[in-house]
């Protein structure tokens, strides 16, 4: 538990220094730091395949890709556009009220049963894997399609500007 | 775990440690030969007898450099990319099985730091931090140079990984399994119920793309447009000088090592060699296999030199070609065919 509660708490710290970091290069690397400590938890729930998913997928490509477009973005307070006071005094105002309804709702809160895993090796690959293209074929198969029409679309953003120049 | 077990860990952690820095150290004198040899010159030959003490000299001058931080560059980031490229290459080798078991008395040894059962994955994860370590370097440098070299890595390793993927799951395919120990084991000796046990054997496509996006991720010749000289400086370390820019060049060798390793285990039967049968003494036949794993690591480490001194490196854009178009839709028919195949021959 008390690893846990360590964990739990670095999480928090890093996700804090996301939004706080003033380059928002240092804000990329401390989110990478979150999802490291999301694939701790991971591993602490016995979900081997997920936190190594976790790992490759978000830490590995998806933070690579937004370093790498930040890198390329010239983002400095020079730039940085500038809001007016009203919107400045409304988004406090909006956080202000989303805190308020956080902390009231902790307070219906408690604390959840301990789950006990009947089968230790339910976060193994294999067991996912049957149950994924057995009993969920369907939601999985669909997903994958709106992966592909995303891809698609993607594709055709890119190459459009291309084909108006050529004619 | 008791301490005794505690204790033997540890003790092979420190080994192979050991050994992938030693390893690395003497690659970098092995490529200078190498590359003497084809193109018909000695090679560094004053330190010591054949010069073989140039990877000692060359290492005391890296730690007796000046070390140079420059102003402009991000404090603590400059130091956390050459710290994060050594320490991602060296974590790699936790997986792999460098042997059988070694029973000495009543302990027995396995020599391997662990066996978790998604072993694949997590060298694959390993791989896809140590793109961090460059990034990272690139980035706090402050240099155009250094961030380009930084932007190109990054996007090649991103290309060629998912290539990498794709063999790898046509290999999963016929192994069934994610544990490196178990597909070590399957391989056992060389030939069994008409077929050759060896994973090149059963997938020659897929062990040759996962060899091509190796040479990509290591970032070695004619995939290190990274560092390319003519265009870029020095790449991402441009401004590193000192035991820094040691760590990015020895980063680069111990991943030389560790990839050649793996692809040792996946493809070329790891630890297991021909006739291993026959021979009585269990002690034997692992010491034997940590032989045999270690002279299949060497072939691979030569070829990666060969290839070096033999081919030029890509144009950008030949590369991403390459990788794209060339790679991953072999990769797939690769896993297409591989699962007609299986379901022909069950």
């Amino acid at each position: 538990m008390g690893t846990f509660y360590f964990i739990a708490f670095l999480s928090v710290c890093f996700s804090l220094l996301v939004i706080t970091a003033r380059n928002p290069v240092h804000s990329i690397l401390y989110l990478i730091l979150t999802f490291f400590t999301f694939t701790i938890h991971y591993i602490l729930l016995n979900a081997q395949f997920l936190a190594v998913v976790n790992f490759i997928v978000y830490m590995g490509a998806i933070l690579v890709l937004f370093l790498y477009t930040l890198m390329l973005m010239n983002l400095n307070k020079d730039n940085e556009p500038v809001k007016p006071a009203i919107v400045k005094i409304a988004a406090v105002f909006g956080g202000g009220c989303l805190l308020v309804t956080l902390i009231a709702s902790l307070k219906t809160l408690g604390t959840s049963q301990p789950v006990v895993l009947n089968n230790p090796n339910l976060g193994l690959v294999k067991p996912l894997g049957k149950v994924l293209f057995n009993e969920f074929l369907l939601p999985f198969e669909v997903s994958s399609l709106l992966l592909l029409s995303a891809m698609v679309g993607a594709v055709l953003l890119a190459t459009k500007d291309k084909q108006t120049k050529t004619i | 775990m008791e301490t005794t077990d505690i204790i033997i860990k540890i003790v092979l952690v420190v080994i192979i440690f050991a050994i992938s820095l030693v390893i690395a150290m003497y690659s970098t004198y092995a490529e200078r030969k190498v590359a003497a040899f084809f193109q018909d010159r000695v090679g560094p030959n004053r330190a010591g007898p054949w010069g073989i003490l140039q990877p000692l000299a060359d290492g005391g001058k890296m730690f007796l450099k000046e070390e140079i931080i420059p102003s402009s560059a991000s404090g603590i980031l400059f130091i956390v990319g050459p710290s994060l490229a050594i320490l991602t290459a060296c974590i790699g080798s936790a997986v792999i099985p460098w042997g059988q078991k070694l029973t000495i008395g009543s302990t027995v040894i396995d020599l391997q730091v662990t066996d978790i059962n998604v072993g694949i994955l997590y060298i694959f994860g390993v791989v896809s931090l140590g793109v961090y370590g460059i990034m990272i370097g690139g980035w706090a440098s402050n240099n155009k140079y250094s961030l380009l070299g930084a932007i190109r890595a990054a996007s090649q390793n991103i290309s060629y990984e998912i290539s990498m993927g794709l063999s790898i799951i046509a290999l999963l395919l016929v192994t069934g399994s994610l544990s490196l120990r178990e597909i070590a084991e399957q391989q056992h000796g060389f030939w069994a119920d008409g077929w050759f046990t060896w994973n090149v054997f059963k997938q020659p496509l897929g062990f040759l793309i996962f060899i091509v996006c190796a040479f990509a991720e290591t970032n070695r010749t004619p995939f290190d447009l990274p560092e390319c000289e003519t265009e870029l400086v020095g790449g991402y370390h441009t401004e590193y000088s000192s035991m820094k820019l040691g760590f990015y060049l020895f980063a680069e060798y111990i991943n030389m090592f560790i990839s050649s390793a793996v692809m040792a285990t996946l493809y070329f039967g790891g630890y297991n060699f021909p006739f291993m049968d026959m021979i009585n003494s269990p002690n034997l036949v692992t010491i034997l296999g940590v032989v045999f794993l270690f002279g299949k690591i060497f072939m691979f480490i030569f070829f990666f030199m060969w290839i070096r001194w033999t081919i030029p490196r890509f144009r950008y854009d030949q590369l991403m070609n390459l990788g794209w178009k060339g790679l991953i839709p072999l990769a797939i028919a690769n896993i297409v065919i591989t699962g007609v195949v299986i379901t022909f021959l069950n």
